[in-house]
């Protein structure tokens, strides 16, 4: 192994015998040892000076606390330091690549937070009146009218918000439109055996039994076993496309023709449309239901950094059932329809109390404007050849699980590599952390064994893209050439080692107590 | 002893048959770390989604190999899901299903034609 970083500074200390020992804090120099924000309490240290509270009437019967809160007493500058400190033993998408696949971590663009800063958005509460807020609103209008612009779909719901809030909104959709068509004995949802989980997890939420879909050899739905499974039972299929292999479902004009001629809907799980954006429109492919992850194709920050939002576009057939409420443009100001009367009497109810994530509709907005068209027809031409670009590169020390043809936006490896070499995906996985990278997706999709999911996005330069590459290259040499104690005792440079989480699943612990409960704050 | 496609194993006593996962779908699973086991009296038809094993790795059905009754199931498992690690085979079972139709036992693989199948995997 080089000892020479990529630009070729060394990447071990320069002198070999310098003095190695444990610090007396826990601290590694710049790398601060942290408790938890419980072990740091300290009523006395609290910085906040406010006014004496008068005790109001005690009207709230047997209600009123009586027991101290719980909440840990610190000063701004250790709540401060700790958020920091923990931020420093955690990866993210500013620190390095993040190769998550099927769950994109991409770069959350600076321009995107400065216009979500804007007092106008940021400052709003939902119960103002609708005349203070035509901005906001005609934000919203302006979001959905990119959205279906891209989808080719006449309508959208902009109110859920995560992939699985949409895909129970598309679902809630389709029963409703059974129901209202004399359908409401369908019983049955289709998923191929490539599914995110959670598209199964909604049909059985909304009462659906599913059946699965099999695969073929080339990673792709089996239209022979879709037909025999397709009746007049089956009220929905649901099929991500690009699929959970990163593969393109090529025959999905063919499998909306099948589903639509059982009289079923085709739900796609638009996860992945960031493969695809500004070059397919689903609505061209027969979808009738479709979320888009704002917080992965349209770049808002997902995770930690802030709340999902996942607008469902739905075809003709389903629009008279979206969820209230929705912004219409009455020629002179924006207003939200909220009552279920009308034209929109249909409508099968509300997702969420108010209008959506504000936050992230604002982020998505800026990034759709600084891009345009052609700029998002580039996002995912630069995804697809990023992905391609990895897997052309590591297919000669790694095995493709698909390897004719290209992927879309994600390389996938199976483990068959690694056979005889004692290393596990799970240990390579550990290795990346070593070498500064999050590791891939593992053990995803299930129908590939040992699975390695590697997204990387159009975020990532080339020079980026390399310095990856060579990490991969040089780590599958090494577990080819046996040393196999640089994987199975890896995190070794992370401030934690391997944690046992076969432990931690099945003997959790997930409450912290203190040891004495710390008195009421002095009145 | 008899197997499933799915990797499911049945034992028949009578007309009462043992269901539990085979060695391989454990090994292939990693730690189980959480299992599932069907509600005593619940009816299964061959095929159905009998109960729910989640490893380290992911969360799987188990189908039932035969349609019957729910007679009793390995309450054990639920403090002690490593069982199915350990004997996959024998004390990490999941269910007794009293069964309505026993030649559905006869159609399924032997040990023999279950290992011949694991080859072409």
């Amino acid at each position: 192994m080089s000892s020479m970083n990529s630009v070729g500074r060394p990447t071990a200390p320069v002198q070999t015998n310098d003095y190695v020992h444990p610090t007396l804090t826990g601290a590694r120099g710049l790398l601060q040892d942290e408790a938890l924000i419980f072990e740091r309490d300290g009523w006395d240290k609290t910085g906040v000076d406010l006014p004496q509270a008068t005790r109001p009437a005690d009207d709230l019967d047997g209600l009123l606390r009586t027991a101290p809160i719980g909440l840990p007493g610190l000063s701004e500058p250790e709540a401060m330091r700790h958020y920091v400190r923990l931020s420093q033993k955690n990866h993210a998408i500013d620190l390095a690549l993040y190769p998550l696949g099927s769950c994109t971590m991409k770069h959350n663009p600076r321009l995107n937070e400065k216009a979500a800063r804007m007092a106008g958005f940021a400052d709003l509460h939902p119960l103002q009146p609708q005349s203070t807020v035509q901005g906001a609103l005609e934000l919203i209008d302006r979001l959905a009218h990119w959205l279906k612009t891209l989808t080719g779909m006449p309508a959208v719901a902009m109110t859920p918000k995560a992939g699985a809030h949409g895909e129970l909104c598309g679902l809630l959709a389709i029963k409703a439109a059974h129901e209202a068509n004399g359908q409401g004995h369908r019983k049955t949802v289709l998923c191929p055996t490539s599914a995110h989980g959670t598209n199964p997890a909604t049909a059985a939420f909304v009462g659906y039994s599913v059946v699965e879909i099999a695969q073929t050899a080339d990673g792709r739905v089996d239209l022979a076993d879709l037909e025999a499974k397709l009746n007049d039972q089956v009220a929905a299929i649901m099929v991500t496309n690009p699929n959970t292999c990163g593969l393109f479902e090529r025959d999905v004009i063919e499998i909306a023709r099948l589903t639509h001629a059982v009289g079923a809907y085709f739900y796609c799980d638009g996860a992945n449309f960031n493969a695809i954006v500004g070059r397919v429109r689903p609505g061209d492919l027969g979808v009738d239901a479709m979320h888009i992850n704002l917080h992965k194709t349209f770049s808002t920050p997902h995770g930690g950094g802030g709340p999902g939002a996942g607008p469902v576009v739905l075809s003709a057939a389903l629009a008279p059932f979206a969820p209230a409420p929705w912004v219409v443009h009455d020629g002179t100001h924006y207003r939200l329809v909220e009552d279920q009367t009308g034209a929109t009497a249909q409508a099968f109810g509300r997702m969420s109390a108010f209008h959506g994530q504000m936050g992230m509709f604002v982020r998505a907005y800026a990034y759709m404007r600084s891009h345009g068209a052609d700029g998002l027809r580039q996002v995912a031409e630069d995804a697809v050849l990023n992905a391609n670009y990895i897997k052309a590169r590591l297919s000669d020390v790694m095995s493709p699980a698909f390897p004719d043809g290209p992927c879309m936006h994600e390389a996938l490896f199976d483990d068959s590599w690694l056979e005889g070499t004692g290393v596990t995906t799970l240990d390579f996985a550990k290795a990346m952390i070593d070498e500064g990278f999050h590791p891939m997706t593992m053990y995803f999709p299930l129908v590939v064994h040992g699975a390695m999911l590697i997204e990387p996005t159009e975020t990532e330069s080339r020079q980026e893209l390399d310095r990856f590459i060579t990490a991969l290259r040089a780590l599958a040499g090494a577990a080819k050439a046996g040393e196999v104690d640089r994987f199975k005792g890896a995190p070794f440079h992370a401030p934690l080692r391997r944690l046992d989480e076969t432990l931690a699943a099945r003997k959790p612990r997930l409450r912290w107590r203190p040891e004495t409960i710390p008195p009421l704050a002095a009145e | 002893m008899r197997f499933t496609k799915d990797h499911e194993w049945v034992e028949l006593a009578g007309d009462i048959a043992t269901v539990g996962i085979t060695a391989y779908a454990a090994e292939q699973l990693g730690d189980v770390v959480f299992v599932e086991v069907p509600d005593i009296g619940k009816t299964l038809t061959q095929g159905d989604g009998m109960a729910v094993v989640e490893s380290v790795k992911a969360a799987s059905d188990v189908y039932a190999p035969v349609s019957g009754e729910v007679v009793e199931a390995n309450a054990a498992l639920g403090d002690a899901p490593e069982t199915v690690n350990a004997v996959p085979e024998a004390g990490g079972w999941f269910a007794k299903i009293k069964v309505s139709d026993p030649s559905q036992v006869d159609a399924l693989m032997d040990r023999a034609a279950y290992e011949d199948y694991l080859g072409t995997l």
